[in-house]
């Protein structure tokens, strides 16, 4: 990889500082960014290490819902959140593989936004609020396709606040080489309705399933998705399968969340 | 290039390192700690998996810089401290848990760090953890085999022969 | 038998306590003071016309030693193929030329264009990015029916065509073949691919190369399974050096499973690039760059069809295979789809008729060369996928039609109509031994239990052979090789006792350590930890032809006991001088001469002194010292068969495949050492269930790779299988090799696929989805659904 000059901030402050400069791009696990960078497609001047910054990680229950710190990694998010939100917990502990696990951060997932990861999910499911050092964004302004979110230059994630669901669950269907979602869903009833975010599929990124979500607000069972169904046009197509058959699971683990939800 | 110290296998050790350093480059290079090995670029194979401050990672999605400061276990340090094989190790070599050796160093340690956690685990729980390292001589058999054995389960009794 | 340490114990492997403790000493971890590193500037379009190469600006990057090109590669020899296939019609293959470095044209994405020698690797790349390279795209082709269309882009504009050879077997044959299936009473008919695989051993390949001025003694540091053949097609056919200025060392291997057989650009170029540089120069390849220059595997395109009778019995059998080469030959590629694949082709069956045509083509891919098991594999698949259909198409058992059609244990040996003479073999009773491990009587009502939650369950069943221990070197020379297969050995027995065995047979996984000290220890009668077994450096060890098609103990083992029995008859010739007997009299048991029915004895020490130490001594008679060496050469293949049994779960809503089961009743003939056997069969299943359900190769109709890492080509991992049930206790041993051995390291990958495949058109045909007669590996999720939503 290109070299470049690795700054460890200890408060976001100093990050946010850091990286108003020209080249420099936030590094929180890793675990995506540094593979990209071995095969040259990203090559910054400089990274800002966010993971050693204290106010950025931890779980706690707040006003609103269960808080994460960006930099919190998934390994904790799997222990941390078990109790209080016991869907994201156990979604947190089926990313990657157990090293990965100790590295890898909520921020930076949902900061990369890759279409095949397991957080967007959780985040649009639960109506999360995105926190950064600028703002607060809801989750449904957040994602803006593959790749791409309401992020601006410089701007970093501090803290992820997920209202905490009555029921919730994810499954994902696993690409069988990467082990990142073919397809998930993350299914999330709330006393105002349920939510329902599709990952893996779409060549738009995760994405809520409007009707499934109407349908299961009026009646939580699967038998209330027998007659939906998703279309394969704009669904991702690549050698692990095609978008009807990806429009097909979307349908299959909706169904297999309600029956898992609790 | 900026200067790293850290703590590996017990002893501190310091060097002059860059940014786009990989800790696996450190240890392998800087240190002569070739038993960290390097199966892949894309931080799925696991050969290279060791443990920062007692947690195991994949040292070659990790720069240098990162683990200043950190204590560093690699295979080098993982026999008993005469010398002899510990028990995770020994149980690899009972159960013939290891053909050509390059996924080994890795295997142990994420073995080791499966069983700081969970003395006891199911088979399942095994080959789950052994996700993110890949073997392509044992099929996997006798890796999970041994790994059983070394948590004191009785590995014949789980594992068809 | 030595305590723990001769032939048929379980003997715990010695070279582990290294590798355990990161001792091992790979390639890549050797590092030569002074060395430079080498980047390989690849090609990223899989055909095209290089108009110019400007390297100007990155030679005077910092660090930047030189950019090599193939303008200095002018007078070096290209890559050598080491195998010539004659057609059906007399004439040798079509044999293109391959050079170190792309001259004028890249054939395949990955081709290497120039290379980068700088201090540092990083400064390399860094400096490859600075190479300009002008490159004018041609139309690629992928697809190996389209490359023999008459308008094809042509890979090789010095040859006719993409054709590499039209091959018939056994072309004589053709004629009744075609005549028998006249006369079926039913012909089954199977079109079916046997997908493109990469074997990916963890360890990616390293070349150091390394070259002394004053000596002129070049160094090879190499991850290869076979560094005698690489000193052999690299000094003679590349770079003209002598053998002995030329070392190749294979040190510890990490896996190779074929791919590290072959000679490849990057050895040639590290060896040259020493010497130009007069300085040592490193490439290690990245995972990537691995997918882009390792030779890959399999890639065949199969017809085949089945003659039977109104009774069922076998009458002829026909297949037309396409064999991808891809861009150019690698080095035993021709040979993989004939010789190694259509003399298998009768398989466990009495089949009296059999004709094989295979058409090898050059495509715009990464060259195709052996992955384990080797031509076996495809043979296999192909015909115990057949007899499955034909059972299902007649509404017979695939049991009983097997059994029905099998050669009979009292047929040995048995001549096929594929050449090949089969010296033992008992096929019914590894299959009735795999039906017994799989408990398959109690199928049904696992299979109900399966449907009570919802999942499909189904039980495969695939027998194999293979022809191992290769080869006879004065037949596979009269069918293209252009190299011996023999093994060699030397034992070197010291003074105070202990032994040094020297083997031509390299070991990268498979224990040879361990398993061939224990086959001296016991000839011998001496603690096997007296012996230790040293292989993998040309400058130490014989002539040898190196580790593949499972011939490493069938012909490198019988090497051993060559020359161990050379060193046991001189040593009773010692004995008997020294107790003064005849020499018929002299018994050797434990490690003690004895004179038979005496108890006067000499023990193994004082017969090993006095040969160095040769007071008391023949000395009129008989030289001191006590080292021999032997050269092996097999009179025949050997015949590893067995029996598997495969039980799915078919998630019916998402096409998922569960393997629930896996047994596997093999015949390796004698044992040396069972722990290791079972260990090399679970890794060889592991292998053929990834080929069946997961691992894909895959290129668009541009030549893209579009599996080119770990996050596209899905590798097995431990969660993907069950535990294996792996038996051995039917064995028929090899008659014509000493210790009685047929060889175990390709049999999982050989017999697994279409036990796997089979159970899976079992599940969706016990769910009543019969219109479902076949799915192309790999059985991925998607495309089992699809298949069943068609």
């Amino acid at each position: 990889m290109h070299n470049f000059e690795l700054v460890k901030p200890s408060t976001i402050a100093e990050a946010v500082a850091a990286l108003g400069q020209e080249g420099a791009q936030a590094l929180s696990g890793g675990q995506t960014l540094i593979p990209t960078m071995k095969q040259r497609l990203n090559m910054p001047d400089m990274l800002v290490s966010l993971t050693g910054i204290a106010e950025m990680k931890g779980v706690c229950k707040g006003d609103g819902g269960l808080h994460i710190g960006a930099a919190t990694q998934h390994a904790v998010v799997a222990k941390e959140a078990a109790a209080a939100y016991p869907a994201l917990a156990k979604l947190a502990g089926g990313i990657g593989d157990p090293a990965v696990r100790n590295r890898g951060t909520i921020g930076g997932s949902l900061a990369n936004n890759d279409p095949s990861a397991c957080y967007p999910a959780a985040a649009l499911a639960s109506g999360a609020t995105i926190v950064t050092n600028q703002r607060s964004i809801a989750a449904d302004d957040y994602f803006q396709g593959m790749f791409a979110t309401a992020l601006e230059e410089g701007e970093i994630i501090t803290e992820i606040r997920f209202p905490i669901p009555e029921k919730a669950a994810y499954l994902k269907f696993e690409q069988p080489a990467s082990r990142f979602a073919l397809t998930g869903v993350f299914v999330a009833k709330y006393p105002s309705g349920v939510r329902v975010a599709v990952t893996g599929a779409s060549n738009d990124g995760v994405f809520r399933w409007a009707e499934a979500e109407a349908a299961l607000s009026a009646n939580f069972a699967p038998s209330a998705l027998e007659s939906l169904s998703l279309s394969g046009e704009g669904m991702i197509a690549d050698l692990h399968g095609s978008g009807d058959y990806r429009a097909h699971l979307a349908k299959v683990l909706t169904k297999r969340a309600v029956l898992a939800a609790s | 290039m900026a200067k790293v110290s850290m703590t590996v296998n017990g002893k501190a050790v310091s060097g002059e390192v860059e940014g786009r350093t990989l800790l696996s480059t450190f240890l392998r290079e800087g240190l002569g700690l070739t038993g960290t090995h390097i199966g892949c670029d894309t931080s799925q194979c696991g050969a290279c998996t060791v443990h920062v401050d007692g947690k195991q990672v994949k040292s070659c999605a990790m720069f240098a810089a990162e683990a200043d400061g950190a204590e560093v276990r690699t295979i080098e340090g993982m026999a008993n401290a005469d010398g002899s094989l510990s028990v995770i190790q020994q149980a690899f070599q009972d159960h013939h848990g290891l053909q050509c050796g390059f996924c080994t160093p890795g295997m142990v340690m994420a073995a080791a760090s499966l069983l700081a956690d969970n003395p006891k685990p199911t088979e399942a729980e095994v080959r789950h953890h052994l996700e993110g390292n890949m073997c392509r001589c044992t099929g996997y058999h006798n890796i999970v085999k041994a790994v059983l054995a070394a948590s004191g389960q009785d590995a014949g009794q789980i594992a068809a022969e | 038998m030595p305590k723990d340490g001769g032939i048929g114990a379980s003997t715990k492997r010695r070279e582990d306590v290294r590798f355990l403790t990161g001792k091992g000493r790979y390639t890549d971890d050797i590092n030569i003071r002074g060395q430079a590193y080498a980047w390989f500037i690849r090609s990223d379009v899989a055909h095209g016309k290089i108009n110019s190469i400007d390297s100007s600006a990155a030679e005077a990057m910092p660090g930047v030693v030189k950019v090599f090109t193939a303008a200095d590669f002018a007078g070096v020899g290209g890559i050598p193929c080491g195998w010539q296939v004659t057609d059906r019609f007399g004439k040798v293959m079509q044999e293109p030329k391959h050079p170190v470095l792309a001259d004028g044209k890249v054939r395949h994405v990955g081709d290497p264009i120039a290379v980068v020698v700088a201090e540092t690797l990083e400064q390399a790349r860094d400096a490859a990015e600075a190479v300009e390279i002008d490159i004018t795209e041609l139309p690629a082709v992928v697809n190996m029916k389209a490359a023999l269309l008459p308008d094809s882009p042509k890979v090789h504009e010095e040859l006719t065509s993409n054709l590499c050879y039209d091959w018939g077997f056994v072309e004589e044959n053709k004629a009744a073949v075609d005549e028998a299936f006249e006369k079926a009473a039913h012909v089954t008919t199977l079109e079916l691919v046997n997908n493109r695989l990469v074997a990916n051993p963890m360890e990616p390949r390293v070349a150091v190369g390394d070259f002394e001025s004053h000596s002129g003694q070049h160094t090879l540091y190499t991850t290869s399974q076979n560094p005698h053949v690489i000193r052999l097609l690299m000094g003679a056919f590349v770079l003209g050096i002598p053998e002995h200025k030329l070392r190749v060392v294979a040190p510890d291997v990490g896996g190779g499973f074929g791919s590290k057989i072959y000679h490849y650009a990057e050895e040639a170029f590290v060896t040259f690039a020493a010497k130009a540089l007069n300085r040592p120069v490193k490439w290690t390849s990245s995972r990537s760059e691995a997918f882009l220059s390792d030779a890959q595997g399999r890639d065949h395109v199969t017809k085949i069809q089945l003659a039977l009778d109104a009774d069922n019995n076998f009458t002829a059998l026909r297949t037309d295979t396409y064999a991808n080469m891809g861009a150019y030959l690698s080095t035993f590629a021709p040979s993989i789809p004939t010789w190694l694949h259509g003399t298998l082709m009768a398989g466990n069956y009495r089949t009296p008729l059999i004709y094989v045509n295979v058409k090898a083509v050059f495509t715009n891919t990464i060259p195709v060369d052996a992955y384990r098991g080797a031509g076996r594999p495809e043979a296999t698949f192909q015909l115990e996928r057949l007899v499955d259909k034909a059972a299902r198409e007649l509404g017979v058992s695939p049991i009983e039609l097997r059994r029905q059609n099998f050669i009979k244990p009292d047929q040995f040996p048995y001549q096929t109509p594929v050449a090949v003479v089969y010296d033992t073999g008992n096929y019914h009773a590894t299959l009735d031994r795999v039906l017994e491990i799989s408990n398959y009587a109690g199928f049904e009502a696992r299979a109900a239990e399966s449907k009570a939650r919802g999942k499909l369950r189904g039980f495969g069943l695939a027998h194999y052979i293979e022809a191992c221990g290769i080869a006879p070197s004065n037949l596979v020379g009269q069918l293209g090789a252009r190299a011996g297969l023999y093994e060699s050995a030397s034992v070197r027995v010291n003074a105070t006792g202990s032994i040094t065995v020297f083997t031509g047979s390299h070991s990268h996984g498979q224990g040879h350590e361990t398993s061939f000290a224990q086959v001296v220890a016991e000839m011998i009668g001496i603690d096997a930890g007296q012996i230790d077994i040293v292989h993998g450096d040309t400058s130490n060890t014989p002539m040898g032809m190196g580790t593949y098609g499972s011939r490493s103990l069938a012909v490198g083992g019988s090497a051993i006991v060559k020359a161990t029995n050379k060193i046991i008859n001189k040593a009773k010739k010692i004995a008997a001088h020294l107790l003064e007997a005849s020499e018929g009299d002299i018994e050797l048991k434990d490690g003690k001469f004895t004179v038979a029915g005496t108890d006067k004895s000499v023990d193994w020490v004082g017969v090993t002194l006095a040969a160095y130490v040769p007071h008391n001594y023949p000395l009129e008679s008989m030289e001191p010292g006590l080292e021999e060496t032997a050269f092996y050469d097999p009179s025949n293949f050997t015949y590893p068969s067995g029996g598997y049994a495969c039980e799915v779960e078919v998630c019916p809503e998402t096409g998922k495949v569960t393997i629930c089961a896996f047994s596997a009743a093999d015949d390796f003939g004698n044992i040396v050492n069972p722990m290791i056997v079972e260990g090399q069969v679970q890794g060889g299943l592991a292998q053929g269930i990834g080929q069946a359900l997961m691992e894909n190769c895959a290129y668009d109709e541009n030549g893209q790779l579009l599996s080119g890492s770990f996050m596209d080509y899905a590798m097995p991992r431990a969660d993907d299988f069950p535990m294996f049930t792996v038996d051995h206790s039917c064995n028929t041993p090899c008659t014509h090799n000493p210790l009685g051995v047929k060889g175990c390291g390709e049999a999982g990958a050989i017999g697994s696929p279409p036990a796997v495949v089979n159970a899976v058109i079992d599940a969706l045909h016990r769910a009543g989805r019969t219109d479902i007669a076949h799915i192309d590996m790999p059985l991925t999720p998607s495309r089992v659904w699809s298949a069943m939503n068609a």
